[in-house]
């Protein structure tokens, strides 16, 4: 079962700062992202203005701020994949899904995010569906992968 | 204790413990910088004020180091402007060029490094922000494109006026500067202080504007136009004009505007008399009775929206008196108007205030009747300024005037709201006249002319042992609160001004990168109280004579329907 916002932050002792990136984590782990209320409790709670832990989550790269999709799709931006044309591979991910990275399709289907490394260089350029690796891939390859996502039910 | 140091091949004394800012400031030396704020630990994030130092390979930033005795400085060796220029041009690279369209053109810190390090090509093209404005705050307009992240706004909001509506969001080439969730303003815990405007280096922060009714109603026969003045505004408007900071223009302004059109000038120190008269008998009500105490001062609309939204358990121990501004503004709408026959739509009033909250103060719900409000337009003191400007008026050249009746007279007491402590030594004058009947002859309360965060005074009256406290800055005001929720009953009446200094200190007043005139205005009101004839609010020839006709006594029907008010518990994103 899903633990609830609150019972997440009362595992942290309140008004304590230290706590702040280990709380968003545990609710990014149990959630998949943060949303307004998780930021504004636990602002209430650790006695930090919600102004500050939006600044500081908004900061790193690991936090999110939109549902993932059922389907999320991680596209390496990494030096190794970047050499190897990632950068076309994103923007035709963008225009086949017709998102931009780090939002989530309407239908709730697909989200996509850019990564720095996935350490599969080797392989370079890959992208990572639900922790399934693509290897060497190529712009075409790109809407049949999706395609084949989008009839998996 | 103090030991030499060599800067620019002379020898200058340096104070152990000092930065290197410190003490090239000392002794007169002027090093550029821009995240830097006096009085808060350096951020050192800029680097406008790097210096070379012998012995050291890179450029060491002056306002985050501390001064040694083995230091041999150059303050503007080639090496050190070229790495300013280049800083200046990377700043530029991204920033929007519309500075003929910029609310700060003229008076940009930005421009002034760019003008100063003689820049005159584009080296960097970078991409430009694309941000789009923030309109949703009544007081305040973020356009967050020309912002360039010095952060000195976010410091000031945190560790000057502890609300914390502003921080970074993102990272890298984008951040930017706003509240939670990059909302709009007026969803967040702003309390339209406008101090973060006044240390804004550009244009990214300003006061919102509303101007175009004004000109079209001051050159339109059939609308009469009305103009209310701070008691601030006669000794700020000089600076505006390159006179001395401080000089007391009330009459030539009162003339000004006269010329400008308006049809009838007012001073808001009439309403201030008035609401020292209000709150001494709401006061000595409540002391009377024993019954919501200690009372907090209601005038000040940013402490007012702080305590709505921080504090709603307190807003019962607040005066319902409405401020000055709102109180002045009633009377011209229900005394006024009906008394000259003048209709309601008629009537356009405008006020000029050091103030960016009183935009929003006289936009509040409780402010209003049938969605007409008592005060149409909020100036601050740089918009009259300009508006001055505009109309070709040389205030220089303008004889002074008298303010108009029936709204003319006012004491030096209701002056003395323009500084913090000043609300409450005229409201100890007007109270010892409520409680005893007669005059007190202990005018000058110099316990309340201090620059301190808080101060107290203790005063036996009549039979009563009074407690007042001021607080300087609503960044001071938690501990106080924090007391008072301890059970401390000694004190029993509390000023509240959100902005360090009371009203000269406001953010609707000049800018200046040092913003160092707040003295000078605040010696000026001083030094007017003492040589004024009339220094009692309740004294007020013109409010003696709209109680007799209008408004009977303090806290009469009349007085209770037209200039108190209600607060209200307010959500934000805290």
């Amino acid at each position: 079962m899903q633990a609830t916002l609150d019972e997440i932050i009362s595992r942290y002792k309140a008004g304590s700062r230290e706590a702040l990136l280990p709380l968003l984590q545990d609710i990014q782990i149990e959630y998949g992202y943060l949303n307004e209320e998780a930021i504004l409790k636990v602002g209430q709670h650790i006695k930090l203005p919600s102004s500050k832990v939006y600044g500081i989550a908004t900061f790193y790269d690991q936090f999110r701020f939109v549902q993932k999709g059922r389907f999320h799709i991680k596209v390496c931006r990494g030096t190794s994949c970047h050499m190897h044309g990632s950068s076309g591979i994103l923007r035709e991910v963008e225009r086949v899904l017709n998102i931009k990275e780090g939002n989530t399709t309407r239908d709730g289907r697909f989200s996509l995010e850019a990564v720095s490394c996935m350490g599969a260089c080797g392989s370079a350029p890959v992208m990572n569906v639900n922790g399934e690796f693509k290897t060497a891939i190529s712009i075409p390859d790109i809407a049949l992968i999706i395609d084949h996502y989008k009839n998996t039910i | 204790m103090l030991f030499d140091i060599e800067v620019n091949g002379k020898t200058i004394k340096a104070r152990r413990g000092d930065t290197l800012l410190m003490a090239l400031e000392r002794n007169g030396i002027k090093v550029p910088t821009l995240c830097h704020i006096k009085d808060l630990l350096p951020s050192g994030a800029c680097r406008m004020c790097v210096v070379e130092v012998e012995g050291r390979q890179g450029l060491i930033p002056a306002c985050s180091h501390p001064v040694e005795e083995w230091m041999r400085v150059r303050t503007h060796s080639p090496r050190v402007v070229k790495a300013r220029k280049t800083n200046t041009e990377l700043l530029l690279s991204n920033h929007p060029d519309d500075c003929l369209y910029c609310e700060r053109n003229g008076n940009c810190e930005l421009q002034k490094f760019a003008e100063d390090l003689n820049v005159r090509e584009r080296r960097f093209y970078g991409k430009k922000n694309k941000y789009k404005t923030d309109p949703s705050s009544a007081s305040l307009l973020r356009d967050p494109a020309k912002c360039i992240l010095c952060g000195r706004c976010i410091r000031v909001c945190e560790e000057i006026q502890k609300i914390t509506a502003l921080d970074f969001i993102g990272r890298g080439n984008k951040v930017q500067v706003g509240p939670a969730f990059n909302k709009g303003m007026n969803l967040s815990s702003c309390i339209n202080c406008g101090q973060c405007v006044m240390v804004c280096p550009t244009g990214a922060l300003a006061e919102k504007q509303y101007p175009a009714k004004l000109q079209d109603a001051l050159h339109n026969p059939a609308i009469k136009t009305v103009i209310q003045c701070s008691p601030t505004l006669s000794v700020t408007l000089a600076e505006e004009f390159g006179l001395r900071p401080g000089k007391d223009l009330e009459g030539v302004m009162y003339a000004a505007l006269r010329k400008l059109g308006f049809d009838f000038v007012f001073d808001t120190s009439f309403g201030a008399d008035l609401l020292i008269t209000e709150q001494a008998t709401e006061f000595y009500n409540r002391l009377k009775s024993g019954t919501a105490l200690p009372m907090f001062s209601s005038c000040c609309p940013a402490w007012i929206k702080y305590a709505e939204q921080t504090h709603p358990h307190l807003l019962a121990n607040i005066s319902a008196c409405k401020s000055p501004q709102q109180m002045l503004g009633a009377l011209i709408s229900n005394h006024l108007a009906p008394g000259s026959g003048i209709k309601a739509d008629e009537i356009y009033s405008v006020s000029a205030m050091p103030c960016i909250a009183k935009k929003f103060e006289s936009q509040r719900e409780e402010m209003t009747h049938k969605g007409i409000t008592d005060v149409d337009l909020v100036l601050t003191t740089r918009e009259l300024a300009r508006l001055i400007r505009l109309n070709g008026i040389d205030i220089q050249q303008v004889e002074p005037e008298l303010s108009d009746q029936p709204y003319q007279s006012r004491s030096s007491a209701g002056k003395m709201l323009a500084v913090s402590g000043g609300l409450t030594e005229a409201f100890i004058r007007t109270l010892h006249f409520v409680i005893t009947g007669k005059e007190t002859s202990h005018l000058k309360v110099q316990e309340l002319r201090s620059t301190k965060g808080r101060k107290e005074y203790f005063v036996k009256i009549g039979e009563y042992k009074l407690g007042f406290a001021v607080v300087n800055g609503i960044g001071n005001i938690e501990p106080l609160v924090a007391e008072i929720k301890k059970g401390r009953t000694d004190i029993h009446y509390i000023e509240v001004m959100a902005c360090e200094g009371g009203c000269v200190g406001g953010g609707g007043q000049p800018i200046h990168p040092e913003n160092d005139h707040v003295k000078a205005r605040a010696k000026s009101i001083y030094e007017l109280d003492e040589k004024e004839s009339n220094r009692f609010a309740h004294q007020n020839a013109s409010l003696q004579d709209i109680y007799r006709s209008f408004l009977k006594q303090p806290g009469s029907d009349i007085s209770l329907m037209h200039l108190f008010t209600t607060f209200e518990e307010r959500e934000v994103m805290q």
